[in-house]
């Protein structure tokens, strides 16, 4: 049974698809791991049904001849950001606890129509806010991962940490993420796997519970680049629900996929040689260089001035939307209420949303309502939209010289859990190298590229032009032929 | 530019989020290190810079105004609206009475 | 005509005076979502998971909401702009789902305006006046809370929560209630006309948020106070009477006029604080990140503009020089839709059966459209069946009359009848006999009879009493049972009496 674990997007879907077994087997098997993983902490909820009924649609459209979608097989685990209907979606917060959706997120439906089914509802950081997934009302996800010789829990990154926790732990072959400011990246490279955010607006946001409007953005987190392509043309799509869904075709980027980069051009970033980044991570963005060159490309030198900027930007306009977006959970029509004895309207939402929120949510909230103000909003927020405008520009002008640009996806490896919880602000510079792609709507990939001497995984991070996802993934593909990155987490759990 | 306690206590309030004494003292250094922080975008000179409306340039798209065209999106389902209420009476949201 | 004037103590005081009229957007769908805009649904029917603000739903903007902001801003001739932006207007209320509403501050879609409102001796306005309009926004309505249902529970009800409503903000160009009742009445009007709101006030189509200051003449503007949804043109006079009065009074005793939200009570007829005043609102406008710019294109403002109907100005101007109506009966048939709509079928139909031109017979149609009909429909009562009130039957009633067959009183007595009974008019002139008689056989026996009877009258009548004329008149028509028409009457009278 076991062996199905190992199993990507791809293999299950053409084994299934070819009758080399049945995709219940498949679900069954992934079902099993994920019951067996609960010291992992990356679910919330888990639905083997939902997983075995949709696996016995799709045996049963192969038995008939019928088509089996793109995803025809493949159990996922679809982050609890997703609003999934009749099951239980909680954005990891307890003023969503026990709140159950009468719809389904329009991503999600997308995968169930392409033949996926689902595993569970993954952990993450509260509100999809946090870079380590220690920010969760349902506690903390551990990652797979520990270092070497060493057993500390270890941060799956965040806030996608169940899903990369799930998809690096092989309880998951593949799993919903979000971005914002790197909540896919981040993740992804703290645990050895690929994800990526695509173009903003390839994926609708209906459904989704927000964090910060413009930023987010879905994306596929699976363990090849291969698995990535094929999801996100399953996730992605125009969608009238959505007023910011690009009205575009989605192309084929998995027949598109070509690792062959002759003639691309790859930028490196100056700027983003920060103090403080990790000699490892320096050497692996070196090593990354060479295997883009050994692929073809041309690897050129960009300049892009305002990243150092990016980050600060990027905590003022992501808390200022979060707070107007979490203005919703009021304690009216639902989730959690708390009324204290003689309490009045305004009351009742104070005391609920100081009961149902956790302390990183509130702060950024606390900023975002800050920052708005009446007084502060221009210095603020206007001067933050000014710089991401410049940052943008910066990227613009950068991919004149090159199709694509490589960065190392994050300035350290994974780190322990509760290590870097005494100041918030350590915490928000792990985001330092994924959030300017973000703030540009850029679409970005991690990849990983090899394991550092702690035995820990490190990822590249590849950004592209908008709606050039084939270009990220291409030169993600040469990275991990490339990289041969085979390293996976000892069973601990 | 930092904020004092009382500040914050007027923007909890203005959020919505009550704070005790104890959560306030720990919440007024913790936001002053991070408007410090910020504080280094106003070395950048923006002047002639727009703020950012789209992250991709790009218009809004308009529907027709057919009552009702999605599903997801229509009226008419109450049962729905109401599934998740901590207090539904007679078809209504219900809340603490408002005294206007 | 005087300037309206508050007498203080100190003298007197100017009360300026600024309206925002919340307007419902005429559509079928809501601003963001498909659920629809009904009144009077059942709680919580017409609400979509967007309108109750669940987690992950998105607005999309619908274009007829868009289109009708931006006629209405053609109407006024005001600046349409083409780019425009969504705000978020943040506050916590339980009529306010997602905890913020849509609206346009930074950019709204409908810039700089201006209405004319009408002179109007009676109500104190000396002469036609304009009010500038500053800007018209579209943004989100909120639910309703019901407080009186439950002993410790207020109810809410999302069905108007997201119904799109423009915003139409005047300057503070008004200087008294008269004004600002003219005002109101006359956007109200062009809404109509546009057909972009229904402008039905008790339903809440209609809300204005009255800011009322009272200066010195001449002075700088005072600090004004903001009373919001006022729902009828005689609350909106009263709320600024009310106003002027209480801070003059404040200012005289040697207070200052507090800048706040107010609120109306219809009973006492006076304005009170809002409880909700420590809040100090903050608003925290930002532009909405769910929704992009908009950006109008050149041929949907060509759309919109060829759209738009005559409006109550040009109307009323074209009633005046073409059709040669008086400037009253030109204000009256077009002040309403429904009016100037009756009016201009009956012309028609009645011009048709006439077989004159519509300038000929538009005097005689709008006196029976605004006085002589109404009339009669009014006299009945109950026992009028309006849908009688066809302008078939009303155009056949006013030819009958035009050529001589009935008289002013047949007129009426067969409108009467038709009201009732839905008959058809000739037949009615026919059939009760309520028909001139123009027969002058019958008019010359039964003046010569009376010529015979009263040669007394005749000789003074001869030398020079002119004044006996009408007893000649009077004394045929009553011979011919007040069927006789008058005219012919007139003619064979001065043919024999000489
Ligand atoms: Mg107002
Ligand atoms: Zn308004």
């Amino acid at each position: 049974m076991t062996e199905f674990t190992n199993l990507g997007v791809k293999e299950i879907r053409d084994g299934v698809a070819g009758g080399d077994f049945t995709a219940r087997e498949v679900a069954e098997s992934f079902n099993a791991a994920v019951a067996a993983a609960a010291e992992l902490n990356a679910f919330i909820v888990t639905t083997p049904d939902h997983a075995l009924a949709a696996a016995d649609s799709v045996d049963a459209k192969r038995a008939k001849g019928e088509d089996l979608g793109i995803m025809g097989g493949v159990p996922i685990g679809m982050k609890d950001l997703f609003a999934t209907k009749g099951v239980q979606t909680t954005a990891a917060s307890h003023i969503l606890e026990g709140f159950t959706p009468q719809y389904e997120s329009t991503v999600s439906q997308k995968l169930w129509d392409a033949g996926a089914g689902m595993l569970g509802k993954l952990n993450l950081d509260q509100f999809a806010m946090g870079s380590s997934n220690e920010t969760s009302y349902f506690g903390n996800v551990n990652s797979p991962w520990r270092k070497e010789g060493a057993n500390a829990g270890m941060s799956p990154g965040g806030s996608s940490g169940g899903s990369s926790s799930a998809v690096a732990a092989r309880i998951a072959p593949a799993a919903t993420g979000t971005d914002t400011g790197g909540s896919i990246r981040q993740p992804a490279a703290f645990t050895g796997i690929c994800g990526i955010k695509p173009t903003y607006g390839r994926c609708s946001r209906w459904g989704v519970v927000a964090f910060a409007s413009s930023l987010d953005q879905a994306g596929p987190m699976a363990r090849s680049v291969e698995d990535c392509a094929i999801m996100l043309k399953a996730m992605a799509g125009f969608d009238p629900k959505d007023a910011t869904s690009l009205q575009m075709d989605v192309p084929n980027w998995e027949a598109a996929l070509s690792a062959d980069l002759k003639g691309k051009k790859i930028g490196i970033p100056k700027e983003y040689r920060m103090d403080g980044t990790d000699e490892e991570i320096l050497k692996s963005w070196e090593q990354g260089k060479e295997w883009l060159r050994d692929a073809g490309a041309e690897i050129v030198d960009v300049s892009l001035p305002h990243t150092k900027y990016a980050l600060p930007a990027y905590y003022i306009v992501a808390p200022a939307e979060a707070s107007s977006n979490l203005a919703r959970y009021d304690g009216v029509r639902y989730g959690l209420r708390d009324l204290p004895d003689g309490a009045g309207l305004q009351d009742m939402y104070a005391a609920t949303r100081a009961e149902g929120f956790g302390d990183e949510v509130k702060r950024r909230i606390l900023i975002g309502t800050y920052v708005l103000s009446a007084g502060f909003y221009d210095a603020y927020y206007t001067q933050a939209q000014k710089i991401r405008t410049l940052v943008a520009q910066d990227f613009a002008k950068a991919f004149e010289q090159c199709d694509a640009i490589l960065a190392p996806t994050t300035p350290t490896a994974s780190f322990p859990l509760g290590s870097l919880n005494e100041d918030p602000l350590t915490m928000y510079l792990n985001d330092v190298f994924a959030v300017p792609a973000s703030l540009a709507g850029l679409p970005a990939m991690s990849v990983p590229a090899m394991v550092n001497s702690d035995g820990l995984p490190l990822g590249l991070q590849i950004v592209g032009k908008p709606f050039d996802e084939q270009s990220v993934l291409n030169t993600g593909l040469a990275i991990q032929q490339r990289a041969g990155f085979d390293a996976a987490p000892e069973k601990w759990w | 530019m930092s904020v004092t306690r009382e500040e914050v206590a007027k923007i909890a309030s203005l959020a919505r989020i009550k704070m005790g004494e104890e959560e306030l003292d720990r919440m007024v250094p913790e936001l002053n290190n991070i408007l410090d922080w910020v504080e280094q975008l106003g070395e950048v000179d923006t002047a002639g810079v727009e703020p950012m409306t789209a992250v991709i340039p790009n218009t809004v798209r308009l529907r027709d105004d057919v009552v009702d065209a999605i599903p997801e999106t229509s009226g008419g389902r109450r049962e729905d609206v109401l599934a998740n209420a901590p207090a539904a009476e007679h078809g209504f949201f219900g809340v603490p009475k408002v005294i206007e | 005509m005087t300037n309206y004037r508050i007498q203080g103590e100190t003298g007197e005081w100017e009360v300026v005076i600024g309206l925002e009229v919340h307007a419902q957007v005429t559509s079928n769908a809501k601003l963001f979502s498909g659920a629809a805009t009904a009144f009077g649904a059942e709680p919580n029917t017409q609400v979509s998971l967007v309108d109750a603000a669940m987690p992950g739903m998105l607005p999309v903007p619908n274009r007829e909401c868009i289109r009708q902001a931006v006629r209405t801003g053609m109407a006024i001739e005001a600046q349409i702009n083409k780019y425009s932006r969504f705000d978020r207007k943040n506050y916590f209320y339980a009529d306010l789902p997602q905890g913020y509403q849509i609206s346009q501050l930074y950019h709204p879609i409908v810039g700089e305006g201006a209405l004319t409102i009408d002179a109007d001796e009676k109500a104190g306005i000396a002469e036609d006046k304009v009010i500038g309009i500053e800007r018209i926004h579209v943004e989100q309505d909120a639910g309703k809370l019901m407080h009186d249902q439950h002993p410790t529970m207020s109810y809410v009800d999302l069905n108007r929560s997201g119904v799109a409503l423009m915003e139409i903000v005047s300057k503070p160009d008004m200087r008294s209630p008269a004004e600002a009742g003219a005002y109101v009445r006359k956007l109200r009007s062009i809404l109509r006309y546009v057909g972009s709101c229904d402008g039905n006030m008790e339903e809440g189509s209609m809300r204005a948020d009255v800011n009322v200051s009272v200066r010195k003449p001449g002075e700088e503007f005072g600090t004004r106070t903001e009373t919001k949804n006022v729902n009828s043109v005689r609350f909106v006079m009263q709320v600024i009477e009310y106003e002027a009065n209480r801070q003059v009074e404040v200012l005289e005793s040697g207070g200052t006029v507090d800048q706040e939200t107010r609120l109306f009570d219809p009973g006492t007829g006076t304005t009170r604080t809002m409880r909700s005043k420590e809040d100090a609102h903050d608003y925290r406008y930002f532009p909405d990140p769910d929704l992009l710019p908009l950006e109008l294109e050149d041929s949907f403002l060509d759309e919109c503009r060829a759209s738009l109907p005559e409006l109550p100005d040009a109307k009323r101007a074209r009633y005046e020089g073409e059709l040669g109506l008086t400037p009253y009966n030109a204000r009256e048939l077009t002040a309403e839709v429904e009016t100037f709509a009756r009016f201009e079928t009956l012309l028609s139909v009645a011009a048709a059966k006439i077989g004159k031109s519509e300038a000929k017979v538009a005097t005689q149609v709008a006196n029976w459209a605004l006085s002589v009909a109404p009339g009669v429909m009014k006299s009945l009562g109950e026992e009028a069946d309006p849908a009688n009130a066809t302008a078939e039957a009303q155009a056949s009633i006013l030819a009958m009359q035009d050529k001589g067959e009935i008289s002013g009183g047949q007129a009426k007595e067969i409108y009467e009848i038709v009201l009732k009974t839905g008959r058809d008019p000739e037949e009615i002139a026919d059939a009760e006999g309520l028909k001139q008689v123009s027969d002058t056989g019958a008019i010359e026996a039964a003046i010569d009879e009376i010529i015979a009877n009263n040669s007394d009258k005749v000789e003074e009548y001869r030398g020079g009493k002119d004044k006996l004329f009408g007893f000649f008149v009077g004394q045929t028509m009553k011979a011919m049972q007040g069927k006789a028409n008058p005219a012919v009457v007139n003619q064979i009278l001065k043919d024999k009496l000489g």
